[in-house]
C-alpha cells in the first residue's frame, strides 16, 4: 500500500482532512494546531470542529468520538469541504463513526495500537478492520503511534500514561510532514502553552518531532502534498473563529460608541466563549457578570442599560427561552440591549455541542404581546465581528434591544479574517438626554421620556442627569409623558409606534445584494452560516454553465426594504435552511411568494455538494417548464 | 453624594396618584421613606428605586427620582446590573414577599451573597394581593385562601433566616405601625456597604387584615416585639422582664429574667462574625403569634461587589494598559498577504 517511495511532494489546489479520536485524545487541539500553521503558512480554511457533549464520554465508544475537519486550499474557498480525502482515525471508534464521510480512494492513518480488543469490540466491530477487507478501496497507513510516542518520550523521565497522551502530537507532526506545514508555529506554540511544565513540552515536543521524522524515514514520500498559499486580497490576517469575532466586533462597538460594555450572561453552550473572551478585556472597560441564571443575566444587562451602558446578554435557543420576558420589558422600556443567541439543535437540551438554525421563529415571535424587534444575522465566522457592531449600532441609534443570531458552527469554525483598518469601522452617537424636553401646561420645563424624534426614538437619560427624573416600567405607558395609562386609544397608538419604529430602521440597512447571476431564473435566498454552503455550490453550479443568483440576508427584522421587489424578479425562489423551513415561511407571508425550502436539521452544515444537487433540480425543473 | 441640596418630603413625591387600597399599609412605609430621604444627604438624581412585580412594586412611580418597575422577581438582577454599570448611585430595591421570596428568591439570595450595595425592602404581608389573595411563601400553614381552600399545606419563610443563610452582610427587620423604627432600619440599611435586607411587617387589609395584629398593636407590642438593640442584652415585656438566653445548644429560648438574672441572657452583637446567633435569634419566631425579634440581626463588613468589579478593571487597565483596538485585533498570530 505504501510501497512507491517519491522524494518530491506534489500541489494540490485543496485538500480536506479530519482529525477524529477519542473525546480525550486531544483532537480539537490536534486540528486547531494544524489549521493555525497553515492560516500562517497563507492558505485559505475552512474549518468544523465536533464534539460530543459529554465532557468525557465512555472512552473508546462512538459516542465519545471528537472530530475536527479543516479544508485547505490555495484558492478562496467557504465551506469545511463535502468529504475530507484523509481522515486521522486514533482508534477503532473514531474510523467507525467516521469513514463513510471519507471521499472514495482517500486516505486513512490510523493509530494501530489502540485496535486491539476491547476497544474493537467498544466500538462494534467483530473483526479488526486494519486486517480485513474492509478498507479496501482505500489507502491505509497504519503506524504504532502509541508505541513511538512512547520510546521517544522513553529518556525524558515521563510516565509511561503521560508519554502516551502526547501521541496526538506525534499525528499532528506526520500529518504536518504529509502536508509541508511549516513546524516552527506549532514547536512555538507548545512551548508558549504548557510554559512551567517542562516536562509536557519536552513529551509533546519529542512526539511532534517523532511524527515528523517518522513520515521521512517510513518512505511515505508518495503522499507529500503541498498546497501552495491562496491569493489573497492583500492585508494582514489572522485564524478566527467566529464567537472570538463576535466578542471583539462588541468591543469595537463599545470603542466606537464610547461606552463602557456590559456583559450579563449565564454560562451556556456554545455562547459561553463570548463570556471567556470578554471577561478577559476589562482594560477596555469591559463588565462581565456571571449571574445566577438566564433571567438574571438579562435583566442585570437591562440595569446597566437604564445606566447608560452598552449592555449585552449571550445565551443559546434555551435561554432566549428564557429571557423572553424581561426582553419583552426592553421592548416596552425602549433601552438599547444587544441579545446574542449562538443556535444550536433543539428544542430542549438538544444537540448542545451541534449547529441549527431554528431559532428564527423565535426570535422575531418569541414573546408575549406585540413585542418587535430588530433581528440581525451573521453569516461568517469573521463576519461575526461586523454584525456584532451592526446590532449594537441598531439598538443603541434606535433604543431597542437587538436579537442577534449566529450558531454553534459559525461560533465554533474559522477563517482567516483579513483585519479591517480600526480608523474606518463605523462610529456610533450616542447622546444622553442633558435637559428637559418640553413644558407642562404651566410652562413649566419637564422631561417626558417617551416623547420621539423623527425617527420615533425616545430620549435616553440615565440617572444622575439633573432635573431628568422618570420611572420607566412594564406597564402600559402615555405617549409622550410615559406616566402610567390604561387609556385605550394611547394603547393603540403605543402599540402603532413601537411597529413603526422598528420598520423605520429599514432605511438605515443596505439594500438586497445580489451575487451570481442577476439574471437568472433561479434565486437562493439564503441566512446565517449557510453563506459558506451557498458560496461553494453557486461556485461549482455556475462553472458547470449553470446560472443561479444568489442573495443573503444580514437583516432579518426589518427585511431591507427592496427585497420584495428583488425576490419577485425570479422564477424560483429557494431557501436553504438547517430547520425545518423558517426563514421560508416569513418570506411567503409577507411577499406572498412561493419560496421552495431546502432543509437540513442533522446538527451538521450543509456541504457545497448538497446545495448543488438541491439547486440543480430547480434550476433544470424551470428550464423543462 | 454628600452635600446634597436642602429637600423636603414633597420633593421626594411624584404628582402620580397613588394607587393601592384605603388604608394599606404600604402608604405609612411610603410616608416614612419620602420623609427620610432628605435626611440622608443626597441628590435625587443619584438615587433609583427598582421594583419587580406586585402592589409593593408599585413603589417607584411615587418617588421623585430614578426608577424602574421592572418584571415579577427580578429586581435584585435589574439592580444588581445597574450597581455594577453605576457604582455612584444609590440603589433601593422593593417588592412583596410573593415578588422577593417566590419567583424572585433565586435572584435575591444571590444579591444577598454578593453583597451588592444595594438597599433591599421586603415588604412581607404574608399573602398575594395584586393578583386576590393567594397564599404565599411567608403564609401560615393552614392559612385559608382562595387557593388554598382546605389550608396552605407549605412551610413557610421565615425571611431573616433565609437572608442570614444567604451569606447577608445586613439584615434587619421592621413593621409599618412604627414610622420611628422603619426610619431608622432604613437609614441604617442605606449607610451599610453592601447588600441590606430590611423585612418590613406591612399589613393587607384587604386580603390579610389584621395578620400582625398579635404582636405589633399598641397594646400588645411591648410584649411582642423584642428590640434588637447592639450591645445590650436582649430584653422585652412591658416590664423588661422577659430576656433571651442562647442555651447549651445554641438555640435562642425566652426566659423570665428573674428566673436567670441579666448576665445570663445574650447580649445582642450585630457585627458577630458567625452569624448563627443572629439565625437562632430569628428562629424565636416562627409566626406572628410568638415574640418576634425586630431591629438589626446581623452588620457586617465584608467586600462590597459593585467596587470589587470595579477594581478588577482599574487592575487590568494598570497591568495591561488602556485597551486597544487594533492591538487586540493582532493578539492572535498574524501573516501578511503582500
Amino acid at each position: 500500500m505504501t510501497d512507491v517511495a517519491e522524494t518530491t511532494s506534489r500541489d494540490v489546489d485543496k485538500v480536506v482532512i479530519r482529525f477524529a479520536g477519542d473525546s480525550g485524545d486531544g483532537m480539537q487541539l490536534t486540528g486547531d494546531r494544524f489549521t493555525s500553521a497553515s492560516a500562517l503558512f497563507g492558505n485559505d480554511l475552512s474549518t468544523l470542529p465536533e464534539f460530543p457533549a459529554e465532557i468525557r464520554a465512555p472512552q473508546g465508544t462512538l459516542a465519545g468520538v471528537s472530530a475536527f475537519q479543516v479544508q485547505i486550499s490555495s484558492e478562496e474557498i467557504s465551506t469545511p469541504g463535502d468529504a475530507p480525502t484523509v481522515l486521522v482515525a486514533m482508534n477503532p471508534a473514531a474510523l467507525k463513526s467516521d469513514l463513510g464521510r471519507l471521499a472514495q480512494g482517500g486516505t486513512v492513518i490510523v493509530n494501530e495500537d489502540a485496535f486491539e480488543e476491547r476497544n474493537l469490540a467498544k466500538a462494534g466491530y467483530i473483526d479488526n478492520p486494519l486486517e480485513d477487507d474492509s478498507l479496501d478501496g482505500y489507502t491505509l497507513i497504519k503506524i504504532p503511534m502509541s508505541k513511538l510516542t512512547r520510546e521517544v518520550c522513553a529518556d525524558l523521565d515521563v510516565k509511561t500514561r503521560d508519554a502516551e497522551r502526547s501521541k496526538n502530537f506525534f499525528a499532528l507532526g506526520l500529518v504536518s510532514w504529509m502536508y509541508t506545514r511549516p513546524t516552527e508555529p506549532t514547536l512555538d506554540w507548545i512551548e508558549q502553552k504548557f510554559k512551567g511544565k517542562d516536562k509536557v513540552i519536552a513529551a509533546n515536543t519529542a512526539a511532534f518531532k517523532a511524527g515528523h521524522a517518522y513520515g521521512e524515514t517510513a518512505e511515505l514520500g508518495s503522499h507529500v502534498v503541498s498546497i501552495p498559499p491562496a491569493k489573497l486580497d492583500p492585508g494582514t490576517y489572522t485564524n478566527i473563529n467566529g464567537n472570538t469575532a463576535l466578542s471583539w466586533g462588541l468591543v469595537a462597538a463599545s470603542q466606537q460608541s464610547g461606552l463602557p460594555i456590559f456583559l450579563g450572561s449565564y454560562p451556556i453552550t456554545p455562547a459561553s466563549d463570548i463570556l471567556h473572551e470578554l471577561a478577559k478585556h476589562k482594560n477596555f472597560g469591559v463588565r462581565t457578570f456571571q449571574a445566577e441564571d438566564e433571567i438574571a443575566a438579562v435583566s442585570s444587562a437591562i440595569g446597566a442599560s437604564y445606566g447608560g451602558h452598552l449592555a449585552i446578554t449571550t445565551t443559546s435557543g434555551p435561554g432566549i427561552a428564557l429571557k423572553g420576558e424581561a426582553i419583552g420589558l426592553a421592548v416596552s422600556l425602549e433601552l438599547p440591549l444587544v441579545i446574542v443567541d449562538i443556535q444550536r439543535g433543539g428544542p430542549s437540551t438538544g444537540l448542545p455541542t451541534k449547529t441549527e438554525a431554528s431559532d428564527l421563529l423565535m426570535a422575531m415571535y418569541g414573546r408575549h404581546g406585540e413585542s418587535q424587534m430588530p433581528v440581525i444575522s451573521a453569516y461568517s465566522p469573521s463576519q461575526c465581528f461586523d454584525a456584532a457592531i451592526e446590532a449594537s449600532r441598531i439598538a443603541l441609534k434606535y433604543m431597542t434591544p437587538v436579537l442577534l443570531l449566529s450558531d454553534g458552527y459559525l461560533a465554533n469554525s474559522s477563517e482567516p479574517w483579513k483585519l479591517p483598518d480600526v480608523s474606518t469601522l463605523p462610529t456610533i452617537d450616542v447622546e444622553f438626554a442633558t435637559k428637559p424636553n418640553t413644558t407642562d401646561e404651566d410652562g413649566n420645563p419637564v422631561f417626558h421620556p417617551f416623547a420621539r424624534d423623527e425617527n420615533l426614538v425616545r430620549p435616553w437619560a440615565i440617572p444622575g442627569a439633573d432635573g431628568l427624573m422618570h420611572r420607566v416600567g412594564g406597564l402600559e405607558k402615555d405617549d409622550g409623558s410615559g406616566n402610567v395609562s390604561y387609556d385605550p386609544a394611547n394603547h393603540a397608538r403605543m402599540t402603532e409606534l413601537r411597529k413603526e419604529r422598528i420598520d423605520i430602521i429599514a432605511n438605515d440597512i443596505p439594500l438586497t445584494e445580489v451575487r451570481g447571476d442577476v439574471d437568472a431564473d433561479v434565486l437562493v435566498l439564503g441566512w446565517g452560516s449557510t453563506f459558506g454552503a451557498i458560496s461553494g455550490a453557486m461556485r461549482r453550479l455556475r462553472k458547470d454553465g449553470q446560472k443561479v443568483a444568489h442573495a443573503h440576508l444580514t437583516h432579518i427584522h426589518p427585511f431591507p426594504r427592496d427585497l420584495g421587489e428583488v425576490l419577485n424578479r425570479y422564477e424560483t425562489v429557494v431557501v436553504p435552511e438547517l430547520n425545518m423551513g423558517q426563514l421560508v415561511k416569513l418570506i411567503r407571508a409577507e411577499f406572498l411568494i412561493d419560496a421552495k425550502p431546502i432543509n437540513k436539521v442533522m446538527g451538521q452544515p450543509f456541504t457545497a455538494g448538497e446545495l448543488e444537487r438541491e439547486l440543480l433540480a430547480y434550476i433544470e425543473a424551470g428550464k423543462a417548464s | 453624594m454628600a452635600n446634597a441640596p436642602v429637600t423636603t418630603k414633597k420633593d421626594w413625591s411624584t404628582d402620580q396618584e397613588v394607587r393601592w387600597c384605603p388604608g394599606c399599609g404600604d402608604y405609612s412605609i411610603l410616608t416614612a421613606i419620602q420623609m427620610m430621604m432628605p435626611d440622608l444627604d443626597v441628590r435625587r438624581e443619584d438615587t433609583v428605586f427598582v421594583s419587580g412585580i406586585g402592589c409593593a412594586a408599585r413603589f417607584p412611580y411615587y418617588m421623585n427620582t430614578y426608577g424602574m418597575h421592572s418584571i415579577h422577581g427580578r429586581s435584585p438582577a435589574f439592580a444588581t446590573g445597574l450597581k455594577m454599570a453605576r457604582p455612584d448611585l444609590d440603589v433601593w430595591v422593593v417588592g412583596g414577599d410573593g415578588d422577593m421570596l417566590s419567583i424572585g428568591g433565586n435572584h435575591l439570595i444571590h444579591a444577598l451573597r454578593r453583597n451588592v450595595n444595594v438597599n433591599i425592602l421586603l415588604f412581607n404581608n404574608m399573602i398575594y394581593g395584586l393578583t386576590k389573595g393567594q397564599y404565599s411563601p411567608t403564609s401560615q400553614v393552614g392559612k385559608v385562601t382562595k387557593s388554598s381552600p382546605q389550608g396552605s399545606i407549605d412551610q413557610p419563610f421565615n425571611a431573616v433566616s433565609l437572608a442570614l443563610g444567604a451569606e447577608a452582610s445586613f439584615v434587619a427587620r421592621t413593621h409599618d405601625m412604627d414610622r420611628k423604627h422603619m426610619q431608622e432600619m432604613f437609614t441604617r440599611a442605606h449607610a451599610h456597604n453592601g447588600a441590606s435586607l430590611v423585612e418590613v411587617f406591612q399589613n393587607c387589609n384587604v386580603f390579610n387584615d389584621g395578620q400582625f395584629d398579635t404582636i405589633n398593636k399598641r397594646d400588645v407590642r411591648d410584649a411582642m416585639l423584642i428590640n434588637l438593640e447592639d450591645g445590650a442584652p436582649v430584653r422585652f415585656g412591658v416590664e423588661k422582664e422577659r430576656g433571651v438566653m442562647i442555651d447549651k445548644f445554641g438555640d435562642a429560648v425566652i426566659v423570665d429574667v428573674a428566673d436567670v438574672g441579666e448576665d445570663a441572657l445574650v447580649v445582642h452583637d450585630e457585627k458577630r462574625p458567625d452569624p448563627g446567633v443572629a439565625f437562632a435569634l430569628s428562629r424565636l419566631a416562627m409566626d406572628p403569634y410568638s415574640p418576634t425579634p425586630v431591629g438589626v440581626f446581623r452588620s457586617v463588613d465584608r467586600v462590597e461587589y459593585s467596587a470589587e468589579a470595579t477594581s478588577q478593571l482599574a487592575a487590568s487597565q494598570e497591568s495591561k494598559g488602556q485597551g486597544d483596538l487594533a492591538g487586540l485585533l493582532r493578539s492572535n498570530p498574524t501573516w501578511e498577504v503582500e
